[in-house]
């Protein structure tokens, strides 16, 4: 196992920018996620990783050796693809023990080692049987057994769980994370969902038109986003936006919005008047009369333990999110009210969060600096 | 798309008679001529020419026993002064006045047919797989205008530059060689080998080699453990067609070979008996002829039928 590093990393296909100037270190151990919409260039980091295409720029380390320039062969990773790539013509036994044969392993170890390794994911019992007739969660254990069976150095997984049904998809979280947890391999998972994202990753990298906008824990992303991009991209439904004008000073820890007054974090950096956008999650909106922001409920999503409720301001649509038992009527006017210390400020213009006292000691985004 | 369109009626009894009472119909149109020529293998030559022509007659082994002999005509005093016949050909050969003098040129024309056949397939399905490949997953330069290229080659019949490849071959010694003729079908085919190829390679995922290539496989090694192994439905389909071009060609086979190399389809109606055509020969040496074409497409049936429907159906 080994620590990921890499540097200024840049990918371009013709006049096509897919990867710009990516920095990051995946120490050795850590469950790593890159999550981004498709055509983020997510998948083709982690194809340069993996040595299946070769950047236009930048380094790639592997426990410190340059692998930048290396074929995927000589790097000692393992790959698990979205539709798992098994070899359709080998039975389970002989896909695993695939890679085990390029290295000239004798054959008594490599069934010993396709043994214990099916044991660990518990398809032992499949051995013998052809790939194609087996179930989508068995074909991924097949694939992950494929990988492990190596010991490399990482595990880079290409939106492995992509074609699997919601609920067993759940399932394969668990025991991804699970096995994660028993191997402490460094894994790169590429994902476009938030929830396999939040669940599985110790580290997660938000990725946006080839730019990583935020690198950081789940919980520093999910409370901390460094852009609109971020905020807007993690969580369902995702962070609110009110915009709002003026300047900012060093020390303020109040800002105006639609008339009210609203106490925000303390701002840590001046900015000349410019626009700004108030980024309120939904479930850090509170109804409260006394407010002078008002809104006007447009609408209710009844999800059991909470409800979403859709709120009409003069600034267009808010979405709350509030305890199920609280009773609304259509087109009644509320007063709304934010928890202070939950709330993050973007500068509109280049999308970055503000410095506020809550930002303290989250790594500032990469992106857009 | 109206409903009616998608609804799967259950076809009638009747209709079901009438499409299989036309299927039966045409297969047997289509094989009166081969069972005419079955048929005609097993006539003595009086039968094979006669009127009204026989359907009910003798079979009788004549006709194979001419085709792999040469035979001189003796007078009765010096066949009844020869020992006893040894073989049914031997008898045969006698009563018409006839000793065999030794073994006729058909079986080495039909080890030619063999060799020019199966090595240009060879050649041309070994080319076009690795051409095939390098379309299909390299950034070829100018691929689509090399692709093209390759197609343009089976615009024009082959035989239409039959006197510059006849002149060519004089002056490069390939005339009436079996490697010239390896070659020339080599190039025909080899164009329709890298499309039809191409296609069926294009459908294997790239997945496969990358997966091999990160479990420390070199691309050619990924090449030959993951690709051809999953290319052998589509190798198989596009070998037969290369085969029966290559088994049937009869055009250059007769321009540019007369000898050591010629194969069977020009020899066949060579074959001249006693007073003029020796009818059940001929048609002995194509029954013979139809035998390793007909084998091998059994064989490979499934393949072929996939050939054909290919694109059609996705896996």
């Amino acid at each position: 196992m080994a620590e990921i590093r890499v540097q200024s990393l840049r990918k371009e296909f013709g006049s096509f920018v897919a990867v710009q100037d990516s920095n990051f270190v995946v120490n050795d151990g850590e469950f790593f996620v890159m999550l981004g919409p498709s055509g983020c260039g997510k998948t083709t980091t982690l194809r340069m990783i993996a040595g299946l295409e070769l950047p236009t720029g930048g380094q790639i380390l592997l426990g410190g050796e340059d692998v930048t320039m290396l074929r995927a062969r000589e790097r000692d990773i393992a790959f698990v693809f979205q539709l798992f790539a098994l070899y359709p013509h080998m039975n389970v036994r002989k896909n695993m023990g695939f890679p085990l044969l390029a290295q000239g392993m004798p054959k008594a170890e490599i069934k010993n080692r396709v043994e214990e390794t099916a044991k660990l994911l518990r398809i032992d019992h499949l051995l013998d049987r052809p790939v194609s007739g087996l179930a989508g969660g068995d074909r991924q254990r097949v694939a992950l057994g494929r990988a492990i069976v190596r010991r490399p150095k990482c595990f880079l997984m290409d939106e492995p769980l992509g074609t699997l049904d919601a609920e067993f998809r759940d399932l394969m979280v668990h025991e991804l994370r699970e096995l994660h947890n028993r191997i402490h391999a460094t894994t790169v998972y590429v994902t476009h969902d938030q929830l396999e994202a939040m669940s599985m990753a110790d580290k997660i990298a938000v990725m946006n038109r080839g730019l990583i906008e935020q690198f950081g824990t789940p919980k520093e992303i999910y409370d901390h986003p460094a852009t609109m991009f971020v905020a807007d991209f993690i969580g369902s439904p995702p962070m609110n936006f009110l915009k709002f004008g003026g300047s900012l000073q060093k020390g303020a820890k109040e800002i105006v919005v639609q008339g009210a007054n609203v106490a925000v974090p303390e701002v840590r950096e001046d900015f000349a008047a410019a626009d700004f956008a108030l980024g309120v999650r939904p479930e850090h909106i509170r109804f409260d009369d006394a407010s002078k922001l008002r809104g006007s409920i447009y609408g209710t999503e009844y999800l059991g333990t909470t409800q979403i409720v859709a709120v009409e301001t003069a600034d267009g649509m808010l979405k709350a999110r509030v305890p199920a038992d609280i009773q609304l009527r259509m087109g009644e006017p509320v007063g709304l009210s934010f928890n202070p210390q939950r709330l993050s400020l973007f500068d509109k213009a280049s999308g970055r969060a503000v410095h506020t006292s809550a930002r303290e000691g989250v790594a500032r985004g990469a992106a857009h600096g | 798309m109206s409903a009616a369109a998608h609804s799967v009626v259950e076809p009638s009894v009747t209709s079901k008679r009438v499409a299989a009472a036309l299927v039966v119909v045409y297969a047997v149109i289509s094989m009166i001529p081969l069972f005419w020529i079955f048929a005609t293998s097993f006539k003595t030559p009086p039968d094979s020419i006669a009127y009204p022509p026989k359907v009910l007659f003798t079979p009788s082994i004549e006709g194979y026993c001419n085709l792999f002999t040469t035979r001189t005509r003796q007078t009765p005093e010096y066949i009844n002064s020869l020992p006893p016949a040894t073989s049914f050909c031997d008898e045969t050969t006698r009563k018409r006045n006839m000793v065999i003098a030794g073994p006729s040129n058909f079986l080495p024309r039909f080890v030619n047919s063999l060799v020019i056949a199966f090595g240009s397939t060879f050649c041309a399905v070994f080319l076009g797989t690795l051409a095939a490949y390098g379309f299909s997953r390299f950034k070829v330069p100018l691929a689509d205008d090399l692709l093209f290229f390759i197609l343009s080659t089976r615009m024009m019949p082959p035989i239409a530059v039959a006197i510059p490849i006849y002149l060519m071959y004089r002056e490069l010694g390939l005339s009436d060689t079996a490697l010239g003729m390896i070659l020339l079908y080599t190039a025909v085919n080899v164009s329709l080998a890298v499309w039809l190829l191409k296609g069926f390679i294009d459908e294997i995922p790239r997945e496969y080699e990358e997966a091999a290539m990160i479990d420390g496989y070199t691309r050619l090694q990924a090449f030959r453990k993951v690709v051809l192994p999953q290319a052998t439905t589509g190798i198989a389909a596009t070998a037969i067609f290369c085969l029966i071009f290559a088994w049937n060609e009869y055009a250059f086979a007769s321009l540019l070979t007369s000898g050591t190399a010629q194969t069977a389809p020009p020899f066949i109606p060579t074959i001249i008996g006693e007073g003029g055509q020796d009818w059940p020969a001929v048609a002995a040496g194509t029954t013979v002829f139809l035998v390793p074409i007909l084998v091998f497409t059994i064989l490979l049936r499934k393949q072929l039928l996939r050939g054909i429907t290919f694109g059609a159906v996705r896996k």
